[in-house]
């Protein structure tokens, strides 16, 4: 169980202090989930420089400078905490390719033109301040705080889940019936990292997203397949959208300025919003599809 | 002269014929109460590995065995002190007569051990005849109020129980008399529908905040109990416990209750011995075995089963249908009135009727009366006793000088289904199935 | 004279909070500053006193409330006066899912909007509300009365007993056994009385319309499957 947050900023004036307030936003849910954490930031510019595909990586067995090396000329690699930032002005894609054939046992956390992903294993404040999440700059960022059940906590086990090209998810709540919907996606030649039902909500989505479904459809699709009580934050690089189950017990808050909007488990997480006091606030109806554009 | 050619079909045997042909006849599931009757792998298919040349047994009486067990010291700041690791499970007032509870309260009193309120609210006399009471926090809500959270010893919030996880209480309107509809703000004489989610939280992470909630309300004197059924019990314990539990409640499949759908008691959820196991681990891989206790409940009939159940993990046992049997229930001296309604001795389950000849399971006020609560109160306290004494037999035999130190290395199992799920070597083999 | 007293919560615990609000025979007026979001604030209360919380709370403000008389200027989150007993809790701001779940007693005022589940399994309780209430409410709503000024979402009074519901904007859809009823004189009275209890007696009783349950599932009957 969790803590979900997400940030989209409409006013330009606001990317540099993305991180800042993504940073306040992830601290105020960790009493929903302090044994390990995850964020995504979209358009950092040292972190997912502009003209270049960006992977980020869980797992490797090696150092920054020896992935570099191991990857080419072109490749910076920026360690944060347990996450590998690559970056290569090549797409994300063909650098998503080299990393899985040098580094067959990593992870991948997410991938894409502007998407950093990054997760770590500790409490939500002091993952912030390793990753230095708080000088991150940008338009949109997602984050999760997570309370384990599993005894070895990893990095991998938090969300987003970003698996497709620039596109994240997170989830509060729990599927039911998400083992025989990935049994179905594996016959169709997906495959998946872990056990866990977020990554089935995850690439349901992604194959929806990749069939060239927009995200309500896709959503709407989802609703229509999945059973369980779940709140879903599902980003892309120009697109921010929130839905909720039929029944709708798992908490969310949504606030509204014209200078952003934002979502959380819980009102607390947008105290430090800038205007906030203005805002308009209110809580998504079931299996309505909420979706921002930029 | 019987017809030695007639052959009963396993499939259609003669209880499921009456059920079809019931549903045909009135077009409603069928409820009852009591557990699950169906055999399942239990305490019986595990064997206790008594004194030998390597282990030295205690003598009865001069060499102690102790029995006391403390509960809730985690968080709190008065936890429960029990004199016996058995308590008495929550059963409420409603699904049993006024009497009843007293009886319950009276014979646990007696021995130094708890009772728990159930899905209707804390009544006057429980609370006046426990010496401690645990005091249920459950989905329909039914009569909370925060002077008898203060009143309690220990919270209970409970998610299930063992006879239907996953459903709520029921209570059939010729048991909603005017004291129980009073107690839990209904019309007299409904079928009371419950909720089988709490009102206010779904999941851990807002089932932390509620805990902290209960806290801050009784400032943080009393323990504070989570209950599930059993079915994923494993992921249920951890969970608990990050949520804050102060100590978890597992009750399995054979565990009572008073009303619900047949369906619902015999096919969900899992036996009380395949549970157990998955409990202690998840409490060992948190660091908190022992330190956030585990009670267990479903099935327990003697001090065999006790022992067993420490050996395997639990701080303590909970008894339901055991207890209301040790009052008086399905006594062979109600057989003719047994057999009116349509039963017989042994056999009667219709708790969810409140024609109970016993006076136990009623709310009859001509039934009820039938049922002395002193004499019923030293029953419970005599059967209480047994259940010590025997567990103490036996620890005694195994060379323990506390009930407590029994371990799961002091068993092993007569059957591949009960080695597996106990996860104790069948007899004579180092095998533990699946391990 | 009624003392004031201050508590910051930015500078100290809850648990100092309201260990403090529990004393016995507590008095006065107290204002907690800073609460931004805090959750179990002001709970198990049971005093006559004014509290005002300048600030958001989180989830069960004011729960398990008795006697005492607590604003909250600001958003409220799940469950506020959760099991209330007696006494008033005025929210200022929104109210987010299952305000005043079970309650027993007492008012609960949300000036703006409640979310799904207002007033579920409630006992007793008074609930007025200024705006919109959303999906779910009312659920198993076994006594007591709620006033909707705005709209309710889907499944309004789902499986409702004995509570009486009027509600003057629109229903998306009605639960289980929960109908449209007459309002007779004595309805417009109690509507009244809701109403001016909690600042709006400027409302005509005319446009708001009484729900309540139509007791076709007091007794499970085969011919009510469909409904379980």
């Amino acid at each position: 169980m969790c803590g979900i947050v997400g940030l989209h900023l409409r006013n330009p004036d606001l990317y540099p202090l993305l991180g800042q307030l993504l940073t306040g936003m992830l601290c105020e849910m960790a009493n929903r989930g302090s044994d390990s954490a995850g964020v995504a930031v979209y358009g950092d510019p040292t972190w997912t420089p502009p003209g270049s595909g960006t992977v980020s990586l869980l797992e490797v067995d090696a150092t920054a400078e020896e992935v570099a090396a191991t990857l080419g000329p072109d490749v910076t690699v920026t360690r944060l905490g347990e996450t590998y930032l690559v970056s290569a002005p090549a797409s994300a894609d063909s650098l998503l390719a080299a990393a899985r054939a040098a580094y067959p046992q990593a992870l991948v956390a997410g991938f894409g033109a502007d998407v950093a992903v990054l997760k770590g294993v500790g409490h939500p404040k002091a993952l912030t301040e390793a990753w230095g999440l708080a000088g991150a700059a940008g338009w949109q960022g997602v984050g999760h705080t997570r309370m384990a059940t599993e005894s070895a906590v990893t990095p991998s086990g938090c969300h987003p889940y970003a698996v497709g090209p620039d596109q994240c998810l997170v989830h509060n709540g729990s599927f039911a019936n998400h083992a025989t919907i990935r049994r179905e996606l594996r016959a169709a030649g997906v495959e998946f990292d872990s056990e866990n039902d977020t990554e089935v909500g995850a690439r349901f989505v992604a194959q929806k997203l990749a069939d060239g479904l927009d995200v309500e459809t896709a959503l709407k699709e989802l609703c229509g397949r999945f059973d369980g009580f779940y709140t879903l934050l599902v980003s892309n690089r120009d697109s921010f959208a929130v839905v909720r189950d039929a029944i709708a017990c798992k908490p969310a808050v949504i606030a509204e300025t014209d200078d952003w909007v934002a979502m959380a488990s819980e009102y607390r997480a947008f105290v430090g919003l800038p205007g906030v006091a203005k805002a308009k606030i209110w809580e998504p109806e079931p299996e309505v599809v909420y979706a921002w554009k930029r | 002269m019987t017809n030695w050619a007639l052959r009963e079909s396993a499939t259609f045997d003669r209880p499921t014929i009456a059920a079809i042909q019931r549903a045909a006849e009135t077009g409603i599931y069928d409820i009852r109460g009591w557990g699950a009757k169906r055999a399942l792998p239990h305490f019986d298919d595990l064997l206790f590995l008594g004194a030998s040349m390597s282990r030295y047994p205690l003598e009865g009486y001069r060499e102690r065995c102790g029995t006391d067990v403390v509960l809730g010291d985690r968080n709190a700041k008065h936890p429960l002190h029990l004199d016996i690791p058995v308590t008495i499970a929550g059963m409420s007032f409603g699904a049993l007569s006024g009497p009843a509870k007293e009886a319950l309260g009276r014979g646990a009193s007696e021995v130094g051990t708890s009772t728990t309120t159930g899905d209707g609210g804390m009544t006057a006399e429980e609370r006046g005849q426990s010496k401690h009471l645990v005091y249920q926090y459950l989905p329909s809500r039914y009569g909370m109020n925060p002077d008898d959270l203060r009143k309690a010893d220990a919270i209970e919030v409970v998610l299930g129980q063992g006879a239907k996880p996953g459903g709520g209480g029921m209570l059939l309107g010729q048991k909603i008399s005017e004291r129980v509809a009073g107690m839990r703000t209904l019309p007299e004489g409904v079928d009371q529908r419950s909720a089988c989610r709490h009102p206010d939280w779904t999941g851990p992470d807002d089932l932390t905040i509620k805990i902290g909630e209960l806290r801050e309300i009784t400032d943080w004197e009393k323990p504070i109990y989570v209950k599930v059924g059993a079915t994923r019990t494993y992921y249920d314990v951890k969970l608990a416990v990050h949520a804050g539990a102060d100590v978890v409640v597992v009750d399995g499949m054979q565990g009572g209750t008073a009303a619900t759908q047949e369906v619902f008691i015999e096919h969900v959820g899992v036996p009380t011995l395949a549970a157990i196991p998955q409990a202690v681990q998840a409490l060992q891989e948190l660091g908190v075995h022992h330190k956030v206790q585990l009670i267990v409940s479903g099935g327990i009939r003697s001090g065999a089963d006790v022992a067993k159940a420490l050996a395997l993990g639990a701080d303590a046992v909970a008894i339901g249908t055991a207890a209301l049997i040790a009052l008086g229930d399905n006594h062979p001296r109600h057989a003719a009135e047994y057999e009116k309604l349509g039963s017989a001795a042994g056999f009667y389950d219709d708790f969810q009727d409140g024609n109970d000849p016993a006076g136990i399971s009623t709310q009859d006020p001509e039934l009820a009366a039938r049922f002395d609560p002193v004499a019923g109160g030293r029953r419970l306290a005599n059967y209480l006793r047994v259940l010590t004494m025997e567990a103490q037999t036996i620890a005694r035999a195994c060379g323990k000088a506390h009930v407590l130190h029994l371990e799961p290395e002091d068993l092993v199992a007569v059957s591949i289904e009960a080695a597996a799920m106990a996860r104790v070597p069948l007899a004579g083999t180092e095998w533990i199935p699946g391990r | 004279m009624e003392t004031l007293t201050k508590f910051d919560l930015s500078a100290v615990a809850l648990r100092d909070v309201n260990a403090a609000l529990h004393a016995k025979n507590l008095s006065g007026e107290f204002v907690i500053e800073n609460p931004s979001g805090a959750h179990n604030l002001a709970v198990g209360l049971d005093a006559p006193v004014k509290i005002t919380i300048d600030g958001h709370v989180g989830y069960y403000a004011a729960g398990m409330n008795q006697q005492a008389e607590i604003t909250v200027n600001g958003n409220a989150g799940t469950g506020v006066a959760e099991n209330m007993m007696s006494g008033s809790v005025w929210v200022k701001g929104n109210a987010s899912q299952s305000a005043g779940a079970t309650a027993h007693g007492g008012l609960l005022v949300i000036e703006g909007n409640a979310a799904a589940r207002c007033g579920i399994s409630m006992k007793g309780v008074d609930i007025v509300v200024g705006g919109d209430i959303g999906h779910m409410s009312a659920f198993m709503a076994q006594a007591g009365r709620l006033v909707v000024r705005g709209d309710a979402g889907e499944a309004l009074g789902d499986s409702i007993y004995e509570a009486r519901i009027y509600v003057r904007g629109t229903v998306t859809s009605l639960g289980a056994d929960c109908v449209a009823k007459q309002m007779r004189p004595e309805h417009h009275e109690e509507l009244e009385r809701l109403l001016k209890a909690a600042g709006f007696e400027d409302d005509d009783t005319k446009a708001y319309t009484r729900y309540g349950s139509a007791r076709a599932l007091y007794h499970f009957h085969v011919d009510n499957a469909s409904s379980y």
